[in-house]
């Protein structure tokens, strides 16, 4: 096995934020700490991508590197995680993560800041797997349980990819083969014909768009 | 004088070869600190795949599969 990765299809993900109400409902995550999120690009503009984010897992994490006190660890699976009773919440990996990954949650006044929270890859933590002590402090344990993320499992699109490196990277790639026939340089895909079109059903060959899509019009008299 | 010139000849390509040898590494590299908390166990270890790690790799290679719509749809 290859590393755990995530992997999000920016001409799928409809920012539809299920991924990020499957998080909040599997780990009961608490009001104002958001695993993951839904970003949009060109909001509104045809032509507008999203996509969703949280911990990417890196290979070579900075919030592992800058942590003073070194709560974080990694797992055989190249899963990022850390231990909530070492943690000082001193928001050090918030600055380093290029992804604003790590949450904290706010539970007194004066902005006092509680321990950092962050997607776990739905692999828990260091306390005993399936317990209510994991659950209370990393949330559910899919991972020991032989199954995916929530968030990319729910994912209605199939935008949102979560697994083995090497397996999504097959999955990823045969969409892009599929994609290429689609469309010309001067009128790329977009939309639904990008994103979900399907292979022709006798050669299983990709089937080129019906017509280029016309253009916008301009001005015009009242 | 010819003995020199051969000797240039031969350094030449040799200097050239092993300059490849002498490149840098252009990334940062972290430093990582050594882990300070309590050990994790293997998501295989405890039940349903009692430490069965190619079980588990198994079942979780075919949910991955479930997100190809090429593979499960047809």
């Amino acid at each position: 096995m290859a590393r755990m990765k995530f992997l999000c299809d920016a001409e799928r993900c409809i920012e539809c934020n299920g991924c990020v109400t499957a998080c909040k409902q599997e780990h009961d995550i608490p009001w104002g700490v958001n695993r993951r999120r839904v970003v949009t690009i060109n909001d509104g503009v045809p032509g507008e991508r999203s996509i969703s984010v949280a911990c990417m897992h890196c290979s070579d994490a900075p919030c592992m590197a800058v942590c003073p006190v070194d709560c974080f660890y990694k797992t055989e699976e190249g899963v990022v995680l850390h231990d909530k009773d070492l943690c000082i919440g001193c928001g050090y990996c918030f600055y380093a993560c290029p992804f604003g990954a790590p949450q904290f949650p706010q539970t007194g006044a004066f902005g006092v800041r509680g321990k950092m929270d962050k997607c776990t890859f739905c692999a828990g933590g260091p306390e005993v797997d399936g317990s209510a002590e994991e659950f209370a402090k990393y949330g559910r344990n899919r991972l020991s349980e032989g199954k995916l993320p929530a968030c990319a499992e729910m994912c209605s699109t199939k935008a949102l990819l979560g697994g083995d490196a090497d397996v999504l990277s097959d999955i990823y790639r045969q969409r892009v083969t599929m994609r290429a026939a689609r469309g010309t340089a001067a009128t790329p895909p977009w939309g639904w014909d990008a994103a979900y079109g399907r292979p022709d059903a006798v050669t299983g060959q990709p089937v080129p768009n019906a017509a280029p899509p016309s253009p916008a019009p301009t001005g015009g008299k009242s | 004088m010819r003995s020199v010139a051969g000797i240039v000849l031969l350094a030449l390509p040799l200097a050239l070869f092993l300059a490849g040898c002498g490149e840098r590494p252009q990334v940062v590299n972290y430093k990582q600190g050594s882990y300070q908390g309590k050990p994790d166990t293997p998501a295989y270890r405890g039940a349903p795949y009692n430490g069965d790690k190619t079980q588990w790799e198994h079942a979780l290679e075919a949910r991955a599969q479930n997100q190809n719509e090429y593979k499960r749809i047809r």
